[in-house]
């Protein structure tokens, strides 16, 4: 599902461009349920911020089910990202103004789904997370564990391929953390290639593979961590 | 195409966000509705001028004579200078090639009028039949002092619209006897003079009759004449050669303003129009201003609401938007705000300036205008700023990775 051959990523700020991917060589395959693990800084976030088509890189491949994803139209980029991925950001990433519902609709509205077609949808994927008693809530009004819960929804409406968390445990209590990785689970379990980075080893425990980055490169794409 | 959903879409961000768009539009409202309530003063201002100069027929020449306050040839100073009908003759033949209307005027300040039961003292004046156009009056029915009226001596009158109803009721005044100090004279028509009410007091009849009748033997009041010629060198030049004219005719010092004096309304016309070109430069260099300020405004509003909304455009764009949708959907709720916002500062102006507006007839101020032309021209001028302003940063925001846009806080 996705391939990986020597990617490079630089940062271009200040006078000389930071080298941030040295070379990654990475497998997932269709179905799995892997973590990112690595110290912070390792190049986690940027590793994933590229599978999720939410930014480039400039030199490798990337591979995501045999398409080669390089210089693509912004109309194609847009269909990938719509349609073929699910994005979970730590820090949530909501539409503050709009209601929790709303917000899990949002894809529905980018592939031309009627409104009230989007809304009955938005609300089935809410009662998948628990939350159909929070639709008409604004996120301000959420707790970091709702509000987790309404951006996997939302990742989730699209019925994508591949589903990518970036530390999406970071901002919540472990009892939170442990009901969310359920739902990562039963996603997995429908089938979903899941990706989620973390630095959490209990987290790691319950993925089926641990992929260790360190310092820009892959050091261990098969690593076994122990829950504590 | 109309895209039921996108408007939906827009309406829905527009409601949510109260503070937003009220900034986005308070400066086109504002912008607008000073401009209107500047161009309606402006204008105003205009039509107060024009009124206070009245409606006289402009390229006229009026003259006066008084008595002498500057003794000359060996005559003291109070002399009384007074025209007579050949005076009137002499400027017609002498000025024949310049003059196009003419009218000599024989006034009684207080006239007894009755008719029927009905009495009042009003002002009449024997004049020519050129004194219509020199007046601008209007006809309402019948019809004005004509020629055969002076040639014959005629006891014709005319009686302005105002006084009509205190003499006559509903009844028809044509043909009609009144009496004007206890002499018989029959109503011939009936006049209006729009812009001076005041002169529908009087009542006119033929020049020659009032002579005879009320002790005028030849005397002139006063001559008035028009010139053919509207340009103003034209019309001092023969001013002043009328002048001078009239001076030796009289044996009057040159420089007596007092004994004959002739008012040239092309000049006091040119002055006030002097004024209301100043008063027009001024109105459209604050109104540039306001425009200007609405333009800075409205750009400043949008390059901030895109900045505000980049985030938004990251997330968007991360679930799939193409930047095309996302730019649409910054730039037509921004044209609805704005257009609506302009539409608002129009209706505002017009409901101040017609309940305040009206209220404020002063000598030098009346009926303000609202300018629809101007305000729906500068409306879209700040519609299309906006959206030029809001367009720029909006597709560079819309055309980076999506994470660039969602690292902005
Ligand atoms: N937008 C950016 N501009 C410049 N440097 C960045 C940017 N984002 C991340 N970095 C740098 O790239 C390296 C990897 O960052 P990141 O992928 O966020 O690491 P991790 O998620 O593993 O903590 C770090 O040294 C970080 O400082
Ligand atoms: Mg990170």
């Amino acid at each position: 599902m996705i391939e990986i051959t020597d990617l490079h990523k630089y940062y271009y700020t200040g006078n000389k461009p930071l080298h941030v991917l040295k070379g990654i060589d990475l497998h997932i395959k269709e179905g799995e349920l892997v973590s990112i693990m690595g110290s912070s800084g390792s190049g986690k976030s940027t590793l994933l911020n590229i599978l999720g088509m939410l930014d480039g890189y400039e030199e490798g491949v990337y591979k995501l089910d045999d398409v080669l994803i390089k210089d693509l139209s912004e109309k194609t980029a847009a269909n990938y990202r719509n349609k073929f991925l699910g994005f979970v950001f730590q820090s949530f990433n909501l539409i503050s103004y709009k209601t929790a519902l709303e917000n899990v609709a949002m894809p529905l509205y980018y592939q031309g789904v009627k409104r009230s077609k989007r809304n009955k949808k938005a609300m089935e994927y809410l009662k998948s997370v628990g939350l159909e008693d929070w639709a008409d809530h604004l996120p301000s009004q959420l707790s970091g564990g709702q509000k987790q819960r309404v951006a996997i929804a939302r990742s989730l409406i699209t019925e994508p391929k591949v589903l990518l968390a970036d530390e999406p445990t970071g901002a919540l209590d472990t009892t939170t953390s442990h009901e969310v990785m359920d739902l990562f689970k039963s996603i997995h379990q429908k089938g979903m290639t899941v990706v989620i980075v973390t630095h959490e080893n209990d987290i790691a425990a319950m993925t089926n593979r641990v992929i260790r980055l360190r310092d820009g490169v892959v050091e261990n794409a098969n690593e076994t961590v122990e829950a504590i | 195409m109309f895209d039921l959903d996108k408007w939906q879409e827009i309406f829905e961000t527009i409601r949510k966000n109260p503070l937003r768009t009220i900034l986005t539009g308070f400066s086109v409202t504002w912008g607008i509705f000073m401009l209107v309530l500047l161009l309606a003063a402006g204008q105003g201002l205009s039509n107060g001028a024009k009124f206070a100069f009245g409606d006289d027929a402009m390229n006229s020449l009026w003259i006066y004579s008084d008595v002498t306050s500057i003794a000359h040839n060996g005559m003291n100073v109070g002399r009384r200078i007074q025209f007579e009908d050949d005076d009137l003759e002499f400027v017609k033949e002498r000025y024949d090639a310049e003059i196009d209307q003419y009218t000599g005027r024989y006034s009684l300040w207080g006239a007894q009028i009755n008719y029927a039961e009905k009495y009042g003292t009003h002002p009449m004046r024997g004049v020519h039949p050129g004194h219509q156009e020199l007046e601008q009056t209007k006809i309402v029915t019948g019809r004005y002092i004509n020629q055969m009226d002076i040639d014959n001596i005629r006891k014709s009158a005319l009686i302005g619209k105002k006084t009509l109803p205190l003499f006559f009721g509903e009844e028809d005044p044509l043909g009609k006897w009144i009496r004007i100090n206890g002499v018989p004279f029959q109503i011939v028509g009936v006049f209006q003079d729009i812009e001076n009410e005041r002169d529908e007091e009087n009542f006119y009849v033929p020049i020659t009759t009032a002579q005879r009748i009320f002790n005028g033997g030849r005397r002139i009041q006063q001559i008035m004449v028009t010139l053919d010629e509207t340009d103003l060198q034209h019309s001092l030049m023969v001013q002043g050669e009328m002048r001078s004219d009239l001076i030796q005719k009289f044996g009057v010092h040159p420089n007596d303003e007092r004994a004959i004096f002739i008012r040239n309304l092309q000049e006091q016309f040119q002055n006030i129009q002097n004024v209301l070109d100043g008063i027009q430069a001024f109105v459209w260099l604050i109104g540039i201003m306001t425009i200007i300020a609405g333009i800075v405004g409205v750009s400043n509003i949008m390059v901030v609401v895109v900045k505000e909304r980049t985030k938004e455009i990251g997330i968007r764009k991360a679930l799939g938007a193409t930047p095309r949708s996302i730019v649409g959907l910054i730039i037509q709720e921004s044209v609805f705000i704005t257009a609506v916002a302009g539409y608002i500062g129009l209706v505002l102006a017009v409901v101040v300036v017609e309940f305040i507006g009206g209220n404020l007839v002063g000598s030098f101020f009346r009926n303000p205008e609202v300018d629809f032309e101007i305000a729906i021209y500068t409306t879209v001028l700040l519609v299309i700023t906006g959206a030029l302003a809001g367009l720029v940063p909006a597709r560079r925001a819309a055309k980076v990775q999506p994470i660039e846009a969602l690292r902005e806080e």
